[in-house]
């Protein structure tokens, strides 16, 4: 049985034009060749820092960007190819959450209409039933049912990523893609909002995609993790596998990031990176991370790492790891 | 009534889902009346509102009617005013205050008017303008330079010599002339609005363009709109009031404040109430509307009511 979705190469430029009479065009690598899939009812979590790629390649898997080159497979079709009426069908099974629960809301439409907006959308049901199916899914949220009257500015961080998180639920989607959902909350309820989407997987048998700079979040939901570095996934792995032995140097250095809350193992070796982030519209030559790697060779500044397959299912791409055998994508089935 | 209508669950259905925005209406009321200087503004423009509709039962004169023997009557608490002009006459006798009545509902009903037929052109060209972006855009705003560009007297003037004279043609011109304004307002509220999160979640979920512009982007661009509308329906009164002046205005002898100003200029020295009069009523007219716009712009101010 295929992947619930598959991500295969998927890349996506954004064009800049420079020079006299916008003459040279250049390219913001913003991804580049990403490919990864996800199961049913699994969680993949997108990891990177801030600028890496993460939110361009969620908004380009949902086609809210047109993607330069690239599949994405969703339960088993292809989205960019087939016919516009069947893609607004098959779309219903993926929604997203972001991250600005002050952005995401429209300040002058009630909880109820914003809530309703995809039934409304899709022609699902009448007034009335619509209505009671709003009231269901608020609950299932968390909320009651007076909050539907009210406007999106009466309401907390915590509880407006709850209206979210109700309208990307109520068309019953498979995929909920989630684009840094708590990052914008509190510690105390980014951990309400993590079990409450953690209940609705079991629940409904939902999958994520659940992109984040925070590596903690990222352990605590997912099942399999990319790590992102300038529009390309560094290291793909089992979440435990991932947290156990990272490999590529940029993994070890974000895991050792984390601060620990224990005073005992405050003399953990930490890998520290210099300078900045290069630009994606010049990407270093070789491996794009040499110019902050620690343990950078000299290949790694002319050749570009292959991905290898290192153990089961723990994919990488650096020169130090030259032993596993190199992987490429399957190709989605036709 | 239609008692089955009101028991009808789709139609309580309708009451429960506008409740909230008469809530919010309400509050935008309060804002307003908290006010004093846009209480006054509002106020103010109620009675000469009022006072313009009603006048053909309170005051019988004929703002037409001329009375030779009586030129040049001065208002009534000056020697030689009778109460029969309260504001006395002009230079052929016809009375000023019925003049000056008459003449507002010229001056408001182009000026309400013709602010509506640009906050029409304006708001759907600035909404195609802001929203499509690209060729469209910039087909639309060189159109709108085009207008910036061009003296905005010699235009209406050239096109109401051409056309006429009329009521109709006056509010068309100065309407289609001043659209500009608004395309552009708008255009900039949408190109920032449209990048919000709650635009690109409705498209997500495959919303119609159409329907993203009605329900997402008009609703949250709209207010600044309506406070500029007000505003600039003071303006219109005072280009009403000036092509009037240079006779390309309502045709006669419809009075209008512009008019009265043009012919009372002659006799300034001999007869002051012919221009200080109608130019008082422009001038109180804009005032009330200024306040009352200013005050709209502060209480429909998202940051000030925590919208």
């Amino acid at each position: 049985m295929s992947n619930l979705l598959e991500v295969y190469k998927l890349s996506k430029y954004f064009p800049v034009r420079s020079g006299l009479f916008n003459r040279k065009k250049k390219y913001v690598y913003a991804v580049d060749e990403i490919s990864f899939s996800v199961g049913n009812h699994e969680t993949l979590g997108l990891v990177g820092e801030s600028g890496c790629g993460k939110s361009t390649a969620s908004r380009t898997i949902l086609n809210l960007l047109t993607p330069t080159s690239g599949e994405v497979w969703f339960q088993g079709k292809n989205m960019f190819e087939i016919h516009p009426r069947e893609r607004r069908k098959l779309r219903q099974g993926i929604q997203i959450i972001f991250q600005d629960p002050f952005g995401s809301l429209n300040p002058r439409l009630t909880v109820e209409r914003i809530v309703a907006e995809p039934l409304l959308t899709h022609g699902i049901g009448d007034r009335i039933s619509r209505k009671q199916e709003v009231e269901k899914t608020i609950s299932e949220v968390g909320l009651l049912p007076e909050h539907m009257k009210r406007f999106p500015h009466e309401f907390s961080g915590g509880q407006r990523q709850r209206i979210m998180l109700a309208r990307a639920l109520i068309l019953k989607p498979r995929l909920i893609i989630a684009d840094e959902p708590v990052s914008a909350l509190d510690v105390s309820v980014q951990a309400k909002m993590l079990n409450l989407m953690l209940r609705l997987q079991k629940q409904f048998e939902l999958s994520y995609i659940f992109v984040s700079h925070d590596l903690g979040v990222i352990r605590h939901v997912s099942y399999k993790v990319a790590v992102m570095y300038l529009g390309e996934i560094v290291e793909l792995a089992p979440v435990k596998s991932l947290y156990a032995t990272p490999l590529h140097p940029y993994t070890r250095s974000l895991l050792s990031s984390v601060p620990i809350p224990d005073p005992h193992k405050k003399n953990r070796k930490k890998v520290i990176l210099q300078g900045d982030v290069p630009s994606p519209r010049n990407p270093p030559p070789g491996c794009r991370f040499h110019t902050r790697c620690p343990e950078c060779m000299d290949i790694c500044t002319q050749k570009k790492p292959p991905a290898r397959q290192i153990e089961d299912g723990h994919i990488v791409s650096c020169h130090l790891h030259s032993a596993g055998e190199i992987w490429s994508p399957p190709a989605p089935d036709r | 009534m239609n008692t089955r209508a009101t028991e009808s669950p789709g139609f309580r259905q309708a009451v429960e889902s506008l409740a909230p925005r008469i809530r919010l209406m309400l509050q935008t009321a309060r804002e307003v009346v908290k006010r004093p200087s846009a209480l006054a503004g509002g106020i103010l423009l109620l009675l000469i509102l009022m006072a313009s509709v009603s006048f053909p039962f309170l005051y019988h004169t004929d703002p037409l009617a001329q009375d030779l023997m009586a030129r040049f009557t001065p208002p009534v608490w000056q020697s030689g005013g009778t109460w029969r002009h309260l504001l006395g006459t002009d230079n052929l006798g016809r009375d000023v205050l019925s003049r000056l009545l008459y003449g507002s509902r010229v001056s408001l009903l182009v000026g309400f008017t013709a602010v509506f037929v640009a906050e029409l052109v304006g708001i759907v060209l600035g909404l195609i303008s802001g929203y499509y972006g690209g060729k469209i855009d910039s087909f639309i705003m060189r159109i709108a330079d085009i207008f910036m560009a061009y003296p905005f007297m010699l235009l209406t003037i050239s096109v109401i010599a051409v056309l006429g004279p009329s009521i109709l043609n006056l509010i068309l011109v100065l309407g289609i002339s001043d659209w500009v304004t608004y395309a552009r307002t708008i255009r900039g509220s949408v190109l920032s609005l449209k990048r919000k999160e709650f635009v690109e979640a409705s498209r997500a979920i495959g919303t119609h363009n159409i329907i993203i512009i009605m329900r997402h982007i008009l609703p949250n661009v709209i207010s600044p709109l309506l406070v500029l509308g007000t505003l600039r329906v003071a303006n219109i009164i005072i280009w009403e009031s000036g092509l009037s002046y240079l006779g390309m205005g309502a045709p006669p002898p419809m009075p209008t404040w512009g008019r009265m100003l043009a012919e009372g200029r002659v006799y300034i020295a001999d007869a002051w109430w012919l221009v200080t009069l109608p130019g008082l009523a422009i001038m109180f007219t804009i005032l009330s509307i200024n306040l009352l716009g200013d005050g709209l712009r502060d209480a429909l101010d998202p940051r000030l009511i925590n919208l």
